[in-house]
């Protein structure tokens, strides 16, 4: 067994916690820089440069790209050869979330009860998606998820004879309807099969794959397609101000289901899609 | 599409003089405030009490900075979605708030209440908070510290870039905007 100390984990989630608010991903800015050559709409180009420079001013002052820095959501991969040492995981990476977003000046966006609506304090606890995997490494992906865009997402159970074309009208009508409020442009993880749960992870777990990427499975590959052409004739365009720039990507993710369903889940994402992993 | 430059705080006739898609550069205090400080504004209107601040001819912007920097008046200051503040919005219009800045769709009961108490919706650029937070001059609290990131402030902002989306006379840059690149 390879041993890995709960310190060392929490030193890497501190890092992340940061280093995603602070860096947008180079994939976001060729995509902002190849949709403003498409762009119809002066406005549109105008707001996609603003966020260029958005991105700019945050790297070289160390500024949060975005003042909503998040709830911490965790993808982890842990090998079944790796004990931790001096600690429990969940324990660690909640004092690296502890210790990231007071470090890094970023805001604690965590209430501990829904209804009562108390601040935590320090944007614990995190959301923490366990796998365990074959191997002696530990992989931590984090992906910190802004409420105006959380807000904006759905899981809808249809109907087995609703198909393909029931999952594409259930993303549209949702993309339509959220409208300028997710910070366009977006990016859409789809999520069907599973359980009710299982489809929301799905989609969530898709916002981690590249934006350029298509699903290996045709048929998903090409509602990712359609889905894109479709929402980027809607006319919402970046900020909702008019435009061709409404998602920068549609990502779809499947997962075997129960032979009386087909749940389907849209996660949408901002167009600061920050996400950054590390393996230790 | 004209370029406006305005300082708070706003009269009728700064409002009235603006249409959607127009780019205004604000220069003045503005208040600052969301979720949390709207709900206890509202409940002390309920309980007949007065405000902590005077909200004629003023404008709101709707967002929770990210804690400062030292030497930094502000962290990042985008807006919020600014719908949630829907429910609240027409009684702080019917004091006298000349505006509300934020990003997103506002109900038909906001952009009404707009008409009927000559105010104005603004965005803000959702995202673009670092940017935006150059334009901040200073920061202060003026109610609710106990809320972190809701409490309510007072911004003295410079040249605060947003782009008009709800008029005096009903328009929406949403719809309209929407509309002239739907295939």
């Amino acid at each position: 067994m390879r041993e890995i100390e709960a310190k060392t984990i929490t030193g890497a989630v501190k890092k992340l916690c940061i280093d995603a608010n602070y860096y947008l991903n180079d994939e976001v800015l060729e995509a902002f820089r190849s949709y403003k050559e498409k762009e119809e709409s002066p406005v549109a180009v105008d707001i996609l440069s603003q966020l260029e420079e958005n991105a700019r001013i945050s790297q070289e002052g160390q500024f949060p790209l975005c003042q909503d820095t998040g709830f911490a959501v965790f993808f982890v991969e842990l090998g079944s050869e790796v004990t931790i040492k001096g600690g429990t995981l969940p324990d660690a990476i909640n004092e690296g979330v502890r210790q990231g977003y007071s470090e890094g000046y970023l805001r604690k966006s965590i209430v501990s009860d829904p209804l009562e609506r108390k601040n935590t304090g320090d944007n614990t606890p995190a959301i923490i998606h366990l796998e365990i995997v074959p191997g002696d490494k530990l992989k931590i992906t984090i992906l910190p998820k802004g409420g105006g865009s959380e807000n904006m997402s759905e899981v809808r159970m249809l109907k087995p004879a609703d198909g393909a074309k029931g999952v594409i009208d259930f993303v549209l009508e949702r993309v339509s309807k959220a409208g300028p409020n997710p910070c366009p442009p977006i990016v859409v993880g789809v999520g069907i099969g599973g359980t009710f749960e299982t489809a929301a992870f799905v989609a969530k777990k898709a916002l981690l794959r590249p934006l350029k990427s298509k699903n290996p499975k045709p048929h998903l590959a090409a509602i990712e397609e359609e889905l894109l052409e479709k929402i980027n004739q809607m006319g919402i365009g970046p900020q909702g101000f008019g435009g061709r720039c409404t998602a920068l990507a549609v990502l779809v993710e499947a997962f075997p289901c129960h032979i009386a369903s087909l749940p389907a889940a849209v996660n949408i994402e901002c167009h600061s899609h920050r996400h950054k992993e590390v393996v230790l | 599409m004209a370029e406006a430059k305005l300082t708070t705080p706003l009269t009728d006739k700064d409002v009235e003089s603006l249409n959607i898609g127009d780019k205004v550069l604000i220069t003045g205090s503005i208040l600052v405030g969301r979720d949390s400080a709207h709900k206890r504004l509202i409940d002390l209107l309920d309980a007949g009490k007065p405000l902590p601040v005077d909200l004629k001819g003023q404008l709101i912007y709707y967002a929770g900075p990210s804690p400062a920097r030292p030497g930094n008046p502000v962290g990042s200051a985008g807006p919020t979605t600014s719908g949630r503040m829907d429910p609240y919005a027409p009684r702080l219009l019917a004091l006298g708030l000349k505006g509300m800045i934020g990003k997103g769709s506002r109900s038909a009961e906001v952009i009404e209440a707009c008409k009927k108490h000559k105010a104005v919706y603004l965005a803000a650029v959702g995202g673009a908070a670092a940017l935006i937070a150059k334009s901040v001059k200073n920061a202060e609290v003026v109610a609710y510290p106990e809320l972190g990131p809701e409490a309510l402030r007072l911004m003295e902002v410079e040249d605060f870039p947003a782009v008009v989306i709800n008029d005096t006379r009903g328009n929406d840059l949403y719809v309209e905007g929407r509309a002239k690149y739907q295939k």
